[in-house]
């Protein structure tokens, strides 16, 4: 019982929004000191581990490009495509930003999230659709446009960075697992999650479609 | 093996050798995120900024030589610590960060058009390729599609010089700051919770709630407990180190279950918690106040649905395939 009492500080830390790094080093000392693991032990423990996972640091490599994408237009290009779709309605925007933040998503790339991305970019087209048919844009259909578009970034991010071979989510995947005796592939795992990302942005798209024509109808009488 | 046998040797094969090289360079980028916090006037808090950066590089680029030796891995346990301690402390701190203009950005997305999204997506195809038809691996793969997003960004523009890219990696890696190394640290913290038995004592809890030898019910409880626990504590890389080392590994695994689709869909699950939850404020509290919106529960209402229906699906998924 008492060797739980390093998931109860986890718990209760994540909770209590303490610094993140200081649970789990805590939770580890504690878990440590109940199992009976002698200090020596501890470390080696954490050395090797931490080493045997230097893999999910993968992303400083990543940083390499990525920052200077942003500088070479990147967020830019991608308004300029979101900008092509016909008709455009608040719903199809959010729809169409979510499966570009898929396909980007799958290849680690983002567009800077809600503050770099949502609200500069986003959040213009999706009101502007509105208005351009000749609405001035109702205030509760703003804010239900901002937690739509919140969400589809949420959703396509979190479902779609799996299928980057060598992502984050993966890499722990492995090491949890390894430490359990299993060994598993870092492409076969993105295999398993393609349907499952493919399910997540297909819905939120009908969802969110769906959902700001009942809101145009709703606050427009058209 | 010493640094200079392990890359003289024969017997080590060249994905590894190489792999070594992609830490090292890794390691090299976070101490040089280090050493230039040390010598910014104007960042705040430049020596405690230093050590973390300086450690963290010295771990990720030379742990395997320093595991090899005598002694080290508890010597790298040590310097574990020493890293979080200015993390802990808040004192890892970004400096002066040469922000890209919009007026650049502009200047050239006119001249280079959507080609901006070829070195976007060479790093992903890259790490695909090489994972599928080399024996060297994603992270190598990932290593090569860098080297080809730099060479392309390059030829795109006489602005991208080495010294630019140098720069947007300590600037990124500056914002993204310590908790970058969560993962790391959550799955030292699983291999500690292994080796202390944590979880031979949830499962013989679980045991008396789960008639052994159900792989069914044993799933539906992992994915639940993922979902559960995900959203109590706001992450679920967290939640599947406890959630796996407990239930889903003597409960689901253990009678034979398809350790690559559980994993991967316990994790897609968990995150279906993420999104139901304000703990995990970042992705759900922090944009209802950057958006100025007025329900505090704005975003994750617009993801219930959604959550719910990849909880089932992913639930079936996991009955149906493994």
């Amino acid at each position: 019982m008492i060797k739980l009492l390093g998931i109860l500080i986890i718990i209760l830390g994540f909770s209590l929004k303490l610094d993140s790094i200081l649970i789990i080093m805590l939770s580890a000392i504690v878990t440590a000191v109940a199992g009976g693991l002698t200090p020596t032990e501890l470390l080696t423990t954490l050395g090797e581990t931490f080493v045997n996972n230097r893999s999910m640091a993968i992303f400083i490599l990543i940083m390499f490009v990525t920052g200077t994408l942003e500088r070479n237009g990147l967020k830019e290009a991608a308004a300029k495509l979101i900008g092509k779709i016909k008709n455009p309605s608040s719903g199809k925007v959010i729809a169409a930003y979510g499966v570009m933040r898929g396909i980007f998503g799958a290849f680690n790339v983002s567009f800077g999230g809600v503050a770099g991305f949502v609200q500069p970019i986003i959040m213009p087209m999706a009101t502007g659709a509105v208005e351009a048919s000749g609405n001035e844009i109702n205030e509760d259909h703003e804010e239900e446009i901002k937690g739509m578009a919140s969400a589809m970034e949420n959703i396509a991010w979190f479902f779609c960075q799996v299928l980057f071979v060598g992502g984050s989510g993966g890499l722990l995947i492995q090491g949890t697992l390894a430490g359990l005796g299993y060994d598993v592939d870092l492409g076969a795992l993105a295999k398993v999650a393609i349907p499952t990302a493919v399910a997540a942005i297909v819905s939120s798209m009908v969802y969110f479609i769906l959902k700001d024509r009942r809101l145009m109808k709703k606050y427009y009488k058209k | 093996m010493s640094f200079v046998s392990f890359f003289s040797s024969a017997d080590v094969t060249l994905a590894t050798k190489l792999l070594e090289v992609v830490y090292m360079i890794m390691g090299l980028l976070a101490i040089y995120t280090g050493v230039k916090n040390v010598c910014d006037k104007e960042n705040s808090s430049r020596i405690p900024t230093g050590i973390f950066w300086i450690v963290l590089g010295i771990v990720i680029g030379f742990g395997r030589f320093i595991n090899g030796m005598e002694n080290g891995a508890v010597i790298t346990g040590v310097l574990i610590f020493i890293m979080v301690i200015p993390a802990i402390l808040k004192k890892v701190k970004p400096g002066k960060m040469d922000k890209p203009t919009a007026e650049q950005s502009e200047r050239l997305l006119k001249k280079n058009g959507m080609k901006v999204f070829i070195p976007a997506l060479s790093i992903g195809l890259s790490a695909i390729v090489f994972a599928t038809f080399t024996e060297l691996g994603a992270i190598v793969g990932v290593a090569f599609g860098v080297i080809i997003g730099v060479i392309f960004l390059m030829m795109m523009s006489k602005e991208n010089t080495p010294v630019v890219f140098l720069k947007d990696t300590e600037r990124l890696l500056s914002t993204v700051g310590p908790l970058c190394i969560l993962p790391m640290l959550l799955a030292a913290l699983g291999s500690v919770f292994t080796k202390a038995g944590v979880g031979e004592v949830i499962a013989s809890y679980v045991e008396k709630i789960i008639p052994s030898g159900n792989v069914t019910v044993g799933i539906i409880v992992y994915a639940l407990g993922m979902v559960l626990f995900t959203m109590i504590m706001g992450n679920a890389y967290a939640a599947i180190t406890v959630m796996t080392v407990g239930i889903g590994g003597p409960f689901v695994l253990a009678y034979g279950a398809d350790p690559t689709v559980i994993g991967m869909l316990a994790l897609t699950t968990g995150f279906c918690g993420t999104l139901l939850t304000p703990m995990a404020a970042n992705f759900n509290i922090v944009p209802v106040a950057m958006l100025d919106m007025k329900k505090r529960f704005g975003v994750i209402k617009n993801q219930a649905v959604i959550a719910g229906f990849m909880i089932v699906f992913n639930i079936v998924y996991m009955l149906l395939f493994s």
